[in-house]
């Protein structure tokens, strides 16, 4: 309506003239994606490694000699025993020790087995578990090498039955090459439009009100409804640019996937936004002052970032938390980002999430609408 | 020195009337605390399964068995082929799939190669990694165990993790969450408050009276400083009764490195307070400029081994990224000032910079 | 005659204990210039606030245009201008944005906004500024656009609050010169004010003391009626009635 339309185009007028918000509303968003992408990895490349080799044999000099051959470990260290290993973690100069005992090659060649010692870092956790995962990885390839090469003499046995080791083939869809940009920086676009996003509405209704200007407002023939919707439209067309930008980075710079359709992607996008931006307008309602406001709207954000699946998988969350996390809306989304960008989903897999949001976007509407009050009681 | 004390005063009585704000300043922490704890895990269980067993025998049931009892994996099916499995992944609804060959007990018994293959969901490259790893080792078990004699050579790894153990993410995180919240909270607070009394026109009246523009500085900071000492105790306590996060270290030196912390991220506050014309302007930048490179650049979620080194120069920019070393240091490792001096002194150096800058550009802002 | 522009009957508003405003009954014809006199905090504003529609009565009622400010609040609105004390434009807008703006709100067509910016921008003196943002215009200005805009759209009855505190002399009487022309064409005007040498400019005033009406009339009939030569002793003797006129 064309009252609605006026709000909409003063909005636009005063957001555009602030140089400074201008440049926040873009350039924080896109300048983070474009350093932050690359920074959001859990990749470890060159652990620092320290060797305690009591066996030096060839067999263990072997091993030592694989760990250094990948690019995944570097060994800084080497020592006879185990004095100053504990050192060494506690002052960081190593992620990881590996301790090969004294009857290594023994071990292997008379029972098939020989232990190792592998002591982790795992102050920093994520590391410690993907450390682990390419230790073993190496062990066991050096494993299967040394079976191929290495006579065995089994205690008890008169003739050596050698059997094939297991012919596992591994493959990893979606991602074969572990890009994690792939992954990441749909999740990051995401939260990044929506940080500003968020801020941005929640201080805007708080901000007229300690302006006056809002008392101007109230006392024209304004419904709430024009008022919610004058205000959301503008921010609504604007993080619908900002996330186009974003996808435009995402696939020049970055390479990220495309396999579903952008359709569905741009449509729950649209669906999202108007979820996200009518939480930050009702915040705006709830709240008497900028600051307060910022405040709730930093709250919520970091509340709803940490829950969507954008650092930590959601369905590694016990059963309660993912089950809270079903009224996350950032999660829905990046859900339906990764779902259709990386495994190229369709309206079969993201048609219920974003009838979801759509439910939400209206209801928060409502809330807004509803708790924004023209005159005071 | 009087005028200084009584403008403390106001500064604290305007925050403490202020309910809204002092109720989210406190609440926020600890409800952070707990929502990490419980609920953000970085290890993956639960993962939907799906076995494709065309010829189902003894040593497949077996196979079915461990993983169906198995913590970490969920089987949703066992179906006789691979049709149809290509779109369950689509939909999420399975992450991983081990298609086995056709007569397997027959094959092992014969000593033949057994082909098996095991795919899995790599759009996420680390629980991708995660679970292929957990699944290879349920398959090693498992064969080692169905193959009839000696089986394979094997290297057995036995794994010590140093400092966290259980990998308990309550461990992981609070040490991050500490630092990350004083950051977020003292460096937005500072900015408010000076803008706000920028955009009031106080600040003239203020400039007008007896004290001198640092010590009007100093004394919007000062309840903040508190605050923030408040935040930390409360995530301390809430961290150790609930989660049993060990504090290894000294709680003296814990506290003070914390006391240190909070003077950087208050003069990472003046700063930002500096270049924002008003309000609005300065809390985006504290929130929106400060959250993302904070979780991403100190290594509070993402190892800082991992970051390109472009970026590893960039995170040392990062005055969390420093803080956070030291937190985890004397909470997890029980670490002291000797091996904590340097990272200290970095925090020393970088608070006295942001000091010296800010204060100059707010003289210069307010002559 | 012609319905009274604006009634109230025992108006009241409280905020918890405190009655801001006690049951004040008055009437405003058509065409007035009504002044509400009172202290700070004597209940002007507040008053006024009920009239207009963002403060909702505690008990009483009240009609503006014809329309009853509880039942039928939008058909108020849509016949009532606003200034209030902070003139409320957007200082980050143009002058003639700020005027578009309300114009579209009031349903003014784009045609009319055209021409009635042009005529307010040529009766203030503002032609050579329509395109300045309001934060570089000078108090004077700001105050004459404000109360335009409050007329762009023809209403029966304008509010204005305060609308000369902090402006220099001339401006004042520049300023009254146009409340008289508005009303002279028929619109009514209340508007508050602590000046007092304004309240000689209004037909007929109202002095508020904590929340009651003390005194009502023409300037005249006021002074009359409390024994006092000027308002300035009229005001004394209603706020502080020890003092000795």
């Amino acid at each position: 309506m064309r009252t609605t339309f006026f709000l909409v185009r003063k909005e636009f007028l005063q957001i555009f003239r602030d140089r400074t918000t201008v440049f926040q509303i873009f350039m924080i968003p896109v300048i983070q994606l474009l350093i932050l992408a690359n920074a959001a990895t859990f990749d470890v490349k060159r652990v620092r490694m320290l060797v305690v080799d009591e066996d030096r044999t060839t067999v263990s000099t072997g091993l030592v000699e694989r760990l250094e051959g990948g690019r995944q470990f570097r060994v800084v260290r080497y020592e006879p025993s185990d004095v100053g290993v504990d050192y060494a973690l506690l002052d960081r100069q190593v992620t990881a020790v590996l301790h090969i005992p004294r009857r290594f090659e023994e071990d292997l060649v008379r029972r098939g087995r020989a232990p190792v010692q592998l002591v982790l870092n795992s102050e920093e956790g994520a590391t410690a578990g993907i450390v682990q995962s390419y230790a073993t990885a190496i062990l066991d390839s050096y494993a299967r090498e040394l079976d191929r090469t290495l006579p065995t003499v089994r205690a008890g046995s008169s003739t050596v039955r050698r059997v094939a080791p297991l012919d596992l083939r591994t493959r990893r869809w979606y991602n074969p090459t572990r890009n994690y940009k792939h992954w990441m920086v749909p999740a990051l676009m995401v939260s990044l439009t929506t940080i500003i996003g968020l801020l941005l509405t929640a201080q805007n209704i708080v901000r007229e009100n300690e302006l006056g200007t809002l008392e101007q407002l109230n006392v024209t023939p304004m419904t709430k409804l024009q008022f919610i919707a004058g205000k959301l439209i503008p921010f609504w067309l604007l993080a619908l640019v900002i996330f186009s930008l974003g996808l435009l980075i995402g696939r020049l710079v970055f390479g990220i996937p495309m396999r579903g359709s952008l359709l569905l992607v741009y449509l729950a996008a649209a669906v999202y936004l108007i979820v996200v931006l009518g939480l930050g307008l009702w915040i705006s309602t709830i709240t008497r002052t900028q600051q307060q406001a910022m405040f709730v709207a930093f709250f919520m954000i970091l509340i709803f970032l940490l829950m969507s699946g954008l650092f930590t998988p959601v369905e590694s969350m016990p059963k309660w938390a993912q089950l809270v996390a079903e009224a996350n809306p950032v999660k829905h989304f990046v859900g339906i980002m990764r779902a259709v960008l990386v495994r190229g989903a369709g309206i079969e897999t993201v048609g219920r999430p974003i009838v979801g949001l759509a439910v939400a976007g209206i209801g928060v509407l409502a809330l807004a609408v509803l708790r924004y009050r023209k005159s005071v009681a | 020195m009087r005028a200084f004390l009584g403008f403390v005063r106001k500064e604290t009585l305007h925050l403490l009337r202020d309910r809204q704000t002092l109720a989210i300043l406190i609440l926020f922490p600890v409800v952070q605390v707990l929502i990490f704890g419980f609920a953000v895990r970085t290890d993956v269980e639960d993962i939907a399964i799906a076995i494709v067993d065309p010829t189902p025998d003894i040593a497949t049931n077996q196979l079915r068995e461990r993983v169906a009892t198995s913590d970490r994996f969920h089987l949703v099916e066992v179906v006789p082929g691979t049709q149809g499995l290509e779109l369950e992944f689509r939909r999420g609804t399975i992450r991983q799939a081990l298609v086995l060959p056709r007569d397997v007990e027959r094959k092992l018994g014969r000593g033949d190669s057994l082909p098996v293959q095991l795919l899995t969901d790599g759009s996420d490259p680390n629980t991708g990694g995660i679970m292929q790893g957990y699944a290879t080792a349920i398959l090693q078990r498992w064969y080692r165990d169905a193959v009839p004699a000696g089986g394979p050579l094997r290297i057995e790894a036995e794994t010590r993790l140093r400092y966290n153990p259980t990998l308990e993410s309550a461990y992981l995180f609070v040490p991050g969450l500490i630092a990350f919240v004083l950051t977020i909270m003292s460096a937005l607070m500072t900015a408010i408050s000076i803008t706000r009394e920028k955009e009031t026109g106080t600040m003239e009246m203020l400039l007008v009276s007896p004290i001198r523009p640092r010590a009007i500085v100093a004394g919007k900071v000062i309840p903040y400083i508190v605050l923030g000492f408040i935040g930390v105790v409360l995530v301390l306590v809430a961290a150790r009764t609930v989660f049993g996060v060990p504090l290894q270290g000294s709680l003296l030196l814990l506290l003070a490195e914390s006391g240190l912390y909070i003077l950087t991220a208050l003069a990472l506050g003046i700063v930002i307070s500096t270049r924002a014309p008003n309000q609005r302007a300065a809390m985006i930048a504290a929130l929106a400029g400060l959250m993302m490179p904070t979780l991403l650049l100190s290594g509070f979620i993402f190892p800082l081994d991992s970051l390109p080194w472009p970026l590893q120069w960039l995170s040392s920019v990062v005055p969390a990224r420093w803080f956070l070393t030291i937190v985890r240091g004397v909470m997890l490792k029980g670490a002291g000032l000797a091996t904590l001096w340097q990272e200290t002194l970095i925090l020393i150096g970088m608070t006295m910079f942001l000091l010296a800058v800010g204060s100059r550009k707010l003289a210069i802002r307010l002559d | 005659m012609s319905e009274p522009a604006i009634t109230a009957r025992d108006l009241t508003r409280r905020f918890g204990s405190f009655t801001a405003v006690n049951a004040i009954t008055f009437e405003v014809e058509q065409g007035e210039v009504f002044g509400f006199l009172g202290a700070n905090g004597a209940g002007k504003t507040t008053a006024m606030r009920m009239l207009i529609g963002v403060l909702q009565p505690t008990s009483g009622s009240a009609t503006v245009a014809g329309f009853d400010i509880k039942t039928q609040p939008e058909q108020v609105r849509r016949r009532i201008g606003y200034m209030s004390q902070k003139f409320s434009l957007y200082e980050d807008l143009t002058v003639r944005e700020n005027i578009t703006l309300y114009g579209g709100i009031y349903g003014v067509s784009n045609q009319d906004i055209a021409t009635r910016t042009g005529e307010i921008l040529t009766r203030i003196g503002l032609e050579h500024v329509g395109n300045e943002l309001v934060r570089e215009i000078p108090l004077g200005w700001k105050q004459q656009l404000a109360f335009s805009v409050a007329l762009l759209h023809r209403p029966g009855v304008v509010f204005l609050d305060e609308p000369t505190s902090g402006v220099d002399p001339i401006t004042r009487r520049r300023f009254w010169e146009l409340i008289y022309e508005t009303a002279a064409q028929g619109t009514t005007v209340l508007i508050t004010t602590h000046y007092l040498d304004e309240a000689e400019y209004c037909r007929r005033i109202s002095i508020m003391v904590d929340g009651a009406i003390a005194a009502m009339g023409t300037p005249t009939e006021v002074r009359q009626a409390v024994g006092a030569a000027t308002l300035d002793d009229v005001f004394l003797k209603l706020t502080r009635p020890g003092a000795a006129a």
